[in-house]
C-alpha cells in the first residue's frame, strides 16, 4: 500500500545534523578556525570576499568553514548575508596610485620607475608538491624589504595617458550617479559601470574561460599586460554633515590594466585601449581574466563586431554570476514530477500513435500483396 | 536625516521569533518590501506584462523559489495564513523548507488546507480546490519569458513584447504539429492575458491553465534569478494559445486517484516495483486527504492492476463539478450578452492581441469531476 | 522650519503592509472601494490617507510629485521629506507617484509618465483625493480584475475625465493608474479599465 510521503521536516532536521557531524569530521583531529582559514587558506577566503562581494575575511573565513570548503556555496553564504546589512552610503572611488604595493609588475616596460616587484607569487615556483609542508616545517624568514620600497608607484597606464597615446579615460563628473546591479535591475545595454561591477563579483572560472577565449581568436583584443599590481589602498567616505571625506581603513584588492590594440578610426588617431579588471584581495588570475573581457565587452564602443561569447553582453552578463547559475543548475534536483508527468503522457501517445500507424501501413502492404 | 527614517534596519516590535531577532518581518528589509509592492502593483496594473525588479539575494538559492519568496515576503501580514506547495504537495521538501522559513522569520500561520490559507506559493501547480476572492495565489518562476527558448536576446524579446508580436510563438507552436502531430508543449504552455501579453504560466502542467482564466484569485508571479514579477488579476481572461484546427487541451487520465477516487484531477504516477507495476494518485495530496477524511476511496487494490498508460487528451465527456467549471462560466455567460457559439472568446481588449486564433475551447472543456457528489469539499 | 513634524507610522513595518495590502486589493478589483485605515496626522491639506500611500511606497527610488495645493505648504513636503526619503519632483512627469489633493484643478493625465511600450511599467501613478468614493451609480467599469462590471460613484474627477481616461486607454500597455482616496478608504481605476459610456 503506497503512503504518502510525509515527514519532510523530520528528514531536513535529520540531514542538517548529519551535515553537521560530516563538517567536524574525524573528532581526533583538532577542529580548524576560521582565523586559520583566513590566515593560511587566504587566498580561497580572498576569493570568497570577492564574488561575495563584501569585504569581510573574517566572515569569509567562517562562510568557508560552514560550506566545508566549498567556496561557491561560501560565497553563496555571503551574498546572502550582504543583502541584508543596512547601507549608509557609497565610498569614494578608491585611488590605487596610491597603493602601498606588495607586488606589482608589468609586461610592457623592462623597467619602470617603482620597479617590478615580485612580492608573494607562485609565479616560478616550480610546481613540484613540497612534503615539508606536510611534515610542518617553518618557512624561512623573509627578505628585508629595501628603503623607498612601499612608496607610491605611478601606474603605467597614467605613464602612457601622457604621451596621448591610450584611450583617456574621463571620470564622469561628481553628480553622475554609479549604477548598482544589486539595487537595480540590469537592462541592456549596460553601461561600463554596471559591467565591471558583474565582472567583479563574477565567477572566476567563467571569467577564465571566456578571457581566454578572446586569446584563441573569439574576439581578439592583442592584449598586453599594461600592469599588475596587489596591495594595500585607502578607503574614504563622506558623511553628509561633515561634507569632506574621512578615512574608514584599508582593503587588499588586485588591479589588472590591460593594454589592447586599436586602429583607430577618422575620428580618433590610432591609439592603444583598456580593459580593467579590479578584485578584492590577491587574485591575479580573475583580475587578468576581468580585463579580457572588459575590453572584449567594449566592442560596440570601438566599433568591432561583435562575433564571440566573451564580447556579447547578454551572454556574459547573464550567466558570469556563480550563485545564481549554481542555484539554477541544482534546481534540477528538486522534483519536477508534475511536469515529467506532462512528458511521459505526451511521449506515451505519440508513441501509440506511431504504432497505430506502422501497423495501418503494415495492413496496406499486405493488402496490397 | 530623512535616510534614517528609511534605515534598512529592523524595528525591535516588527521581528517574529527569537532565533531571527536580526533579521525584519519577512525576512527582507522595508526598501526592499516598497521595491517589490511598487512592482507588484504595476505588474497587476498591466497584466501579463514582466516587471523588472532588483531582485535581492535571499538565503536559499536561486532557481528554488527566491522570486516567489520575494513576493510572498511583501505582501505578507501577521494576519495572513501561508500555504506552501511543490508539485501539488504540502510536504515534498522544498515545500517545507519554504513554509519554515516564513513560520520562522514572520510567525504567519501556516496550513495545508488550500481553503483555509490567504495566501498560496506554489510550485509547478494550481490546487484543484477551485481559489476563491480574495486569496492570492504566488507563483515560483524559473523563466518568466515565455519567447526566451525561441529568442534568447532579452532586448529583442522586449521589443517583440512592445510590438505585441508573437509570431514566434505561432510559428513554434504549428511547427511541433507539424513535426508530431500535436503541440509538444505540456507544461510551461503558453497564455495570453486579457488579450494583450503572452505570459509563461511558470512550469505547471497545462492541465492547470484553463484554472487561471477568469481565476477568482489574484495570481502574482515572482522570477528572482531572472528578476521579474508578473500578475493576473482576478477575474481576467487568460487564453492558452491554439489553432483552429488544434484546439487547446489538457492531459487526462484514464482512472481516478488509486487513494481516493477522484478523476478529472492531475496525478502522479508512482512507481511500485521494477516490473511495470505502478498506481497514479493525486497530484495535490491536500485535496486528495480532503477526499479520503471524508470517506471516499480510491481502488488501493493490487497495484499491478492499474493501468499504467494515461489516455491521453481530449476530456469533453466529463461532467462539471462545480467551482472551476459551473459558477465561472455562468458568470462569463452572463458577462457576454449573446455568444454566437459559446466558444469564441470576445475580442481582446486592447489592441494587438491576434483575433486569428481560434477560441479556448478546453476552457470550456475542462470540467472536473470529483467520483461523489457526497464527498464535494466545498 | 519651525514646526514640529508631525509622526509617521506607528508600526512602520506592519501599518506599511496593511496600507499596501489595500492598494493591492483596489488595484486588482479596479472600481471596488477597499478599507484604508490610517492614524495619520499630516499637516493640511495632505490627507491622512494621501500620507498612507506615500509612506507605504515611496522612497528616494520613487519621486513624489506634488499639485499645486499641496505645494502651496511647505509643511507638506517637508512632512513627506522625512518620513519617506523620496525625492519632491517639480515636474509631474519624473514622478514615480503624483499626489493630487484637488482633483478637479491637477494637470491633465498627460501631463504624468506613461512610461514606453518596451518598459510600460515606467509610469506615474496618480493619487487622487476625493470627496465621495462609494459603490453605486456613477462610472460604470470593466476591464480585467471586474468580474462583470463595477459601478463606482467618485467626486470631484477632473474636468473631461471620461474624455481623457479613454485616451489614456489607448495608449495601453503604456499609461497612468490612477488611485482614489477618501476618508478610510480607497479605489483604484488602473489603465486597463474601461469607463463604459453612460446611458
Amino acid at each position: 500500500m503506497y503512503v504518502a510521503v510525509k515527514g519532510g521536516e523530520a528528514a531536513i532536521d535529520n540531514a542538517h545534523r548529519l551535515l553537521a557531524h560530516a563538517r567536524r569530521g574525524d573528532p581526533a583531529v583538532p577542529e580548524i578556525s576560521p582565523e586559520q582559514i583566513g590566515g593560511q587558506l587566504k587566498l580561497a577566503a580572498d576569493r570568497v570576499m570577492a564574488e561575495g562581494s563584501l569585504y569581510d575575511r573574517d566572515l569569509a573565513a567562517l562562510a568557508i568553514k560552514q560550506a566545508r570548503g566549498d567556496l561557491v556555496e561560501a560565497i553563496f553564504l555571503v551574498r546572502a548575508y550582504r543583502t541584508t546589512l543596512p547601507r549608509f552610503g557609497y565610498s569614494e572611488p578608491v585611488d590605487t596610485a596610491a597603493m602601498a604595493v606588495e607586488r606589482r609588475i608589468s609586461a610592457t616596460y623592462k623597467d619602470l620607475p617603482g620597479g617590478q616587484v615580485l612580492g608573494p607569487t607562485f609565479d616560478y615556483t616550480h610546481r613540484l608538491i613540497d612534503f615539508l609542508l606536510a611534515a610542518g616545517a617553518a618557512p624561512p624568514e623573509p627578505a628585508e624589504a629595501a628603503a623607498g620600497e612601499g612608496e607610491p608607484m605611478a601606474r603605467v597606464t597614467d605613464l602612457l595617458d601622457g604621451e596621448d597615446l591610450i584611450e583617456r579615460e574621463v571620470a564622469p563628473d561628481g553628480d553622475t550617479p554609479v549604477g548598482d546591479l544589486t539595487r537595480e535591475p540590469l537592462d541592456f545595454p549596460a553601461e561600463r559601470d554596471l559591467r565591471l561591477q558583474a565582472l567583479a563579483r563574477g565567477d572566476e572560472g567563467f571569467l577564465l574561460a571566456l578571457g581566454y577565449s578572446t586569446q584563441r581568436g573569439y574576439g581578439r583584443t592583442h592584449p598586453f599586460v599594461g600592469e599588475v599590481r596587489y596591495g594595500e589602498v585607502a578607503v574614504e567616505f563622506v558623511p553628509e554633515e561633515l561634507g569632506f571625506a574621512v578615512p574608514l581603513g584599508t582593503i587588499d584588492v588586485t588591479e589588472c590594466q590591460m593594454i589592447n590594440q586599436f586602429k583607430g578610426s577618422a575620428e580618433v588617431p590610432p591609439q592603444f585601449t583598456r580593459g580593467y579588471g579590479l578584485v578584492f584581495g590577491q587574485s591575479e588570475r580573475k583580475a587578468m581574466a576581468m580585463s579580457l573581457v572588459d575590453r572584449a565587452l567594449r566592442a560596440r564602443d570601438f566599433g568591432e563586431e561583435v562575433t564571440a561569447p566573451a564580447q556579447d553582453e547578454e551572454f556574459v552578463l547573464a550567466h558570469c554570476d556563480n550563485v545564481q547559475a549554481t542555484g539554477f543548475v541544482e534546481h534540477l534536483k528538486l522534483p519536477h514530477y508534475v511536469d515529467f508527468q506532462a512528458e511521459l503522457d505526451l511521449v506515451r501517445r505519440m508513441r501509440t500513435e506511431y504504432a497505430a500507424r506502422r501497423g495501418e501501413a503494415s495492413e496496406m502492404k499486405e493488402a496490397a500483396e | 536625516m530623512s535616510a534614517a527614517m528609511r534605515d534598512d534596519l529592523p524595528s525591535p516590535g516588527a521581528t517574529a521569533g527569537k532565533e531571527t531577532d536580526a533579521y525584519n518581518f519577512a525576512y527582507l528589509d522595508e526598501q526592499t518590501k516598497r521595491m517589490i509592492r511598487r512592482a507588484i502593483l504595476k505588474a497587476i496594473a498591466i497584466p501579463g506584462y514582466q516587471v523588472p525588479f532588483a531582485s535581492r539575494e535571499m538565503p536559499m538559492p536561486y532557481g528554488w523559489g527566491t522570486g516567489g519568496v520575494q513576493v510572498t515576503a511583501a505582501v505578507l501580514g501577521p494576519e495572513d495564513v501561508l500555504k506552501v506547495i511543490d508539485q501539488g504537495s504540502d510536504d515534498t521538501t522544498n515545500a517545507v523548507s519554504i513554509r519554515r522559513f516564513f513560520a520562522k522569520t514572520a510567525g504567519v500561520e501556516t496550513t495545508t488546507k488550500t481553503r483555509a490559507a490567504t495566501v498560496i506559493q506554489t510550485r509547478h501547480r494550481i490546487p484543484e480546490e477551485p481559489l476563491r476572492d480574495g486569496q492570492i495565489l504566488v507563483y515560483q518562476v524559473p523563466i518568466p519569458e515565455p519567447l526566451r527558448f525561441l529568442e534568447p536576446r532579452e532586448t529583442e524579446t522586449r521589443k517583440l513584447h512592445a510590438l505585441a508580436d508573437y509570431g514566434l510563438m505561432h510559428v513554434k507552436l504549428y511547427e511541433d504539429i507539424a513535426r508530431h502531430g500535436h503541440i509538444a508543449t505540456t507544461y510551461a504552455y503558453p497564455v495570453e492575458v486579457a488579450g494583450r501579453y503572452v505570459m509563461d504560466p511558470s512550469p505547471t502542467p497545462k492541465f492547470d491553465n484553463p484554472k487561471m482564466d477568469m481565476c477568482a484569485a489574484l495570481q502574482l508571479f515572482g522570477a528572482g534569478r531572472e528578476k521579474r514579477i508578473y500578475a493576473v488579476p482576478p477575474h481576467t481572461r487568460v487564453r492558452s494559445l491554439d489553432f483552429e484546427d488544434h484546439p487547446f487541451r489538457i492531459q487526462t487520465f484514464k482512472q481516478p486517484c488509486a487513494l481516493c477516487g477522484a478523476e478529472g484531477v492531475y496525478l502522479d504516477e508512482v512507481v511500485l516495483d521494477d516490473r511495470g507495476g505502478r498506481m497514479f494518485v493525486c497530484s495535490d495530496t491536500d485535496f486528495c486527504e480532503e477526499r479520503r477524511a471524508a470517506g471516499h476511496q480510491g481502488m488501493m487494490v493490487d497495484p499491478g492492476a492499474s493501468d499504467p498508460s494515461p489516455e491521453g487528451e481530449g476530456g469533453s465527456r466529463r461532467k462539471a463539478r462545480d467551482g472551476w467549471g459551473e459558477a465561472r462560466h455562468a458568470a462569463r455567460a452572463g458577462k457576454r450578452a449573446a455568444p454566437s457559439d459559446g466558444l469564441r472568446p470576445p475580442p481582446p481588449p486592447y489592441g494587438g492581441g491576434s483575433s486569428d486564433l481560434p477560441s479556448d475551447t478546453a476552457a470550456e472543456k475542462r470540467e472536473v469531476v470529483a467520483k461523489d457528489k457526497a464527498g464535494e469539499t466545498r | 522650519m519651525s514646526i514640529a513634524l508631525a509622526p509617521g507610522f506607528t508600526e512602520p513595518v506592519f501599518d506599511a503592509q496593511r496600507v499596501f495590502r489595500a492598494l493591492m486589493d483596489a488595484t486588482a478589483r479596479p472600481a471596488t472601494v477597499q478599507p484604508l485605515a490610517t492614524d495619520l496626522v499630516p499637516p493640511a491639506p495632505l490627507t491622512p490617507e494621501l500620507a498612507a500611500v506615500a509612506l507605504a511606497l515611496a522612497d528616494h527610488e520613487a519621486p513624489l510629485w506634488l499639485d499645486a495645493a499641496l505645494a502651496a505648504v511647505p509643511a507638506v513636503a517637508a512632512y513627506l521629506r522625512f518620513h519617506t526619503g523620496a525625492r519632491v519632483v517639480e515636474t509631474p512627469d519624473e514622478a514615480a507617484f503624483a499626489l493630487v489633493a484637488e482633483p478637479d484643478a491637477m494637470p491633465p493625465l498627460g501631463a504624468f509618465a506613461v512610461g514606453t511600450d518596451e518598459y510600460p511599467d515606467r509610469s506615474t501613478t496618480v493619487v487622487m483625493a476625493v470627496r465621495t468614493l462609494a459603490a453605486g451609480r456613477g462610472l460604470a467599469c470593466e476591464g480585467p480584475g471586474i468580474l462583470d462590471r463595477a459601478d463606482i460613484a467618485i467626486a470631484p474627477l477632473p474636468g473631461d475625465f471620461l474624455a481623457q481616461r479613454a485616451a489614456n486607454r489607448a495608449l495601453f500597455p503604456r499609461g497612468i493608474d490612477c488611485l482614489f482616496v477618501a476618508p478610510g478608504s480607497v479605489a483604484a481605476l488602473p489603465r486597463t479599465t474601461q469607463i463604459l459610456p453612460e446611458g
